[in-house]
């Protein structure tokens, strides 16, 4: 593989990357996340919104991680403390930010369709590095951390967890909306990479991270190498455009991938066994 | 119906949609606008003029379809969130259907077509319904990969296979007129340039369908058994699996229906990915109309309104007409919200 195409499967890999890492701490907590993709359209938008008005990048990342997370806050509002479907909350959510991303550029920029463009000064590059070592860092947490450890058995046996002391609606409510904040930044690199926010421009990226996730079986070094086989894939199929490859064959490939892996055709992939059951407590 | 089922069914949704109302009354408001106006210009231009009305009801044909598709498939306790898919399985399967007989009179080709759209539609849904039985595999991640690859395909054969010729946009050659669904305005008082069309009358039948299947046969018994508890279904012996698959398939046929509304009735042809979300807003419809067919028809109505005065909000105000979106998002978001307090009051009233 030559690095040029290596380089473009990194950066087609950096979204994914940010939000399948927020998709694994969601879930791991028990808390199944559809709403990835209003997490990264949301982190995009606000990364656009932020940078265009300060004409500072850095300053549009956290912009991009504050607006991830407020879909996370509201997200974890709804679902865990609710109690709401979670799947029904997610889409409405990814709906949501949809709507109103439109309906706010039309506001500030007078149209719905894409923001002023702005300068990005190579911090797409940064966040790609970024992504790059989130994937250890989440891995650690999860792995050796105090909070990790808990999150990881609160989306396996509540219960269980709520006997020793620790409230699992807390650590839910806290990795549902830390996901937000790590799944913005994905958005924040699709912002600044294009140099401006356009309508629905997560374009089925955050559905695409989930399918990582659950074909990393939910553990973030394999959503991560999920993340770059999808990029790797992507970047090969721009790679032959105009040379007969039809590029929806390519497109299909995560998606039949993520099929099979369910199925239990690569090794069973097994969700964590609180996923999506609200917690009610103890009674 | 007691007081508190009552509460259930019709005070929640409405409450809902209020709150949604509301929400999209505060937005309008923080930009600068009068929620009274825009209210004033959409009771004018929706309600008030046989357009408006035509506008509702188009809209609302392929959201009680997909509406349906999600309601049925939760009476069964599944989530159907592939009917976007199933839409352009099921469009495009007509579509086919339509080209290859380019001679048949309209009494056999429009049937035969909307057969085929249920048929597409019923296949591309009993797929994650197998593999859910068979597998185990929960078919909320199934339904949404399954979307992303009938997209992905029906992409390839309109580009690639199908595309008409000499045509920039990708979409196929236009069927025969003799597939073409009849317009309402042909023989209503609507205008007959509004391309509300019998596809709407298809969806009302299937509404009528899936409440009689639902409350009358032993299939739908099984469903709402299904629906209650699989494994009380399970260990009183029912065919789970088989009720599974089949609910499925019911459900993607339903959706598939949506697709003939825009095939034969409004397009008359294939354009590459034209669903725009209507599976999405079908779970919004399906949850407010409290999965039961009557309420889902009655909530694809309320989101065909939606629709249609989002239009004469962009004609006539300086509000977005994203308004629209939102509050049908806020809506799904609110009904949510919904359930939880009238489970808190359910279970105050038991505890008091």
């Amino acid at each position: 593989m030559d690095l040029d195409l290596f380089v473009s499967a990194l950066r087609l890999a950096a979204p994914l990357l940010f939000a399948a890492l927020g998709g694994v701490l969601s879930e791991r907590s028990g808390v199944v996340n559809i709403a990835l993709e209003g997490k990264l359209l949301a982190g995009a938008f606000a990364a656009a919104v932020v940078t265009h008005a300060t004409g500072n990048p850095i300053l549009g990342i956290l912009g991009a991680a504050a607006g991830g997370a407020l879909v996370g806050l509201l997200h974890a509002t709804f679902c865990v403390l609710f109690r709401g479907e979670q799947i029904v909350v997610g889409v409405a959510l990814n709906l949501l930010v949809l709507g109103v991303t439109q309906f706010a550029m039309r506001v500030l920029y007078g149209s719905s369709a894409n923001t002023p463009t702005f300068p990005t000064r190579g911090f797409d590059v940064a966040l790609v590095a970024a992504a790059l070592v989130a994937v250890p860092v989440i891995h650690l947490l999860l792995a050796r951390t105090r909070f990790g450890l808990r999150l990881h058995a609160t989306g396996e046996h509540p219960e269980a967890v709520e006997s020793l002391g620790v409230d699992p609606i807390r650590t839910r409510f806290a990795a549902v909306v830390l996901a937000g904040a790590v799944a913005g930044l994905g958005g924040a690199f699709l912002a600044l990479s294009a140099s401006q926010f356009v309508k629905n421009m997560s374009a089925g990226r955050g559905y695409l991270a989930l399918a990582a996730v659950i074909f990393g079986k939910w553990r973030p070094l394999g959503a991560a190498a999920a993340c770059l086989f999808f990029g790797i894939a992507e970047a090969v199929q721009i790679r032959l455009q105009g040379q007969g490859v039809p590029t929806q064959f390519v497109q299909m490939i995560p998606w039949i991938l993520t099929m099979v892996a369910l199925a239990g055709f690569v090794g069973r992939s097994r969700p964590p066994k609180a996923l999506g059951v609200p917690y009610t407590g103890e009674k | 119906m007691t007081l508190r089922s009552l509460g259930a069914a019709v005070l929640a949704p409405a409450a809902s949609v209020a709150a949604a109302l509301l929400f999209g009354a505060l937005l309008i408001l923080a930009i600068g606008e009068s929620p009274l106006v825009v209210a004033e210009v959409c009771a004018k231009g929706v309600f008030g003029t046989a357009e408006g009305l035509a506008t509702i009801l188009f809209s609302a044909t392929g959201l009680m379809c997909t509406g349906l598709s999600v309601a049925f498939a939760y009476r069964a306790g599944l989530f159907n969130i592939g009917a976007e898919g199933q839409v352009l399985v099921g469009a495009f399967v007509a579509t086919l259907v339509a080209l290859a007989l380019p001679a048949a009179p309209a009494l056999v080709l429009v049937p035969l077509c909307v057969v085929a759209a249920a048929i597409g539609g019923a296949f591309w849904g009993a797929i994650p319904g197998f593999l859910r039985a068979r597998l185990g595999v929960h078919e909320v991640i199934n339904t949404i990969m399954l979307n992303f690859l009938a997209s992905a395909l029906t992409g390839y054969l309109v580009v690639h296979v199908l595309r008409e010729p000499g045509e920039m946009i990708p979409q196929t050659p236009a069927i025969p007129l003799a597939a073409h669904l009849p317009r309402l305005g042909e023989w209503t008082p609507l205008p007959a340039q509004s391309p509300a069309n019998a596809a709407l009358l298809v969806a009302l039948a299937a509404a009528l369908a899936l409440a009689w299947i639902l409350a009358r046969t032993p299939f739908g018994f099984r469903v709402r058994a299904l629906g209650l508890g699989e494994r009380a279904a399970r260990t009183a012996g029912l065919p789970v699996g088989a009720t599974i698959v089949g609910a499925m398939a019911v459900a993607g046929a339903v959706a598939g229906l949506a697709g003939a509304n825009e095939v034969l009735g409004f397009r008359y042809r294939f354009l590459d990915n034209f669903t725009g979300g209507i599976g999405f807003l079908g779970i919004a419809v399906a949850l407010l109309g409290r999965a039961r067919p009557g309420g889902v028809v009655i909530a694809a109505l309320l989101f065909g309104a939606l629709n249609a005065a989002s239009l004469e909000i962009d004609l006539f105000t300086d509000v977005p007409r994203e308004i629209g979106f939102v509050v049908q998002a806020a809506i799904l978001l609110f009904v949510v919200a919904g359930d939880h307090v009238l489970r808190r009051r359910l279970a105050a009233g038991r505890e008091g």
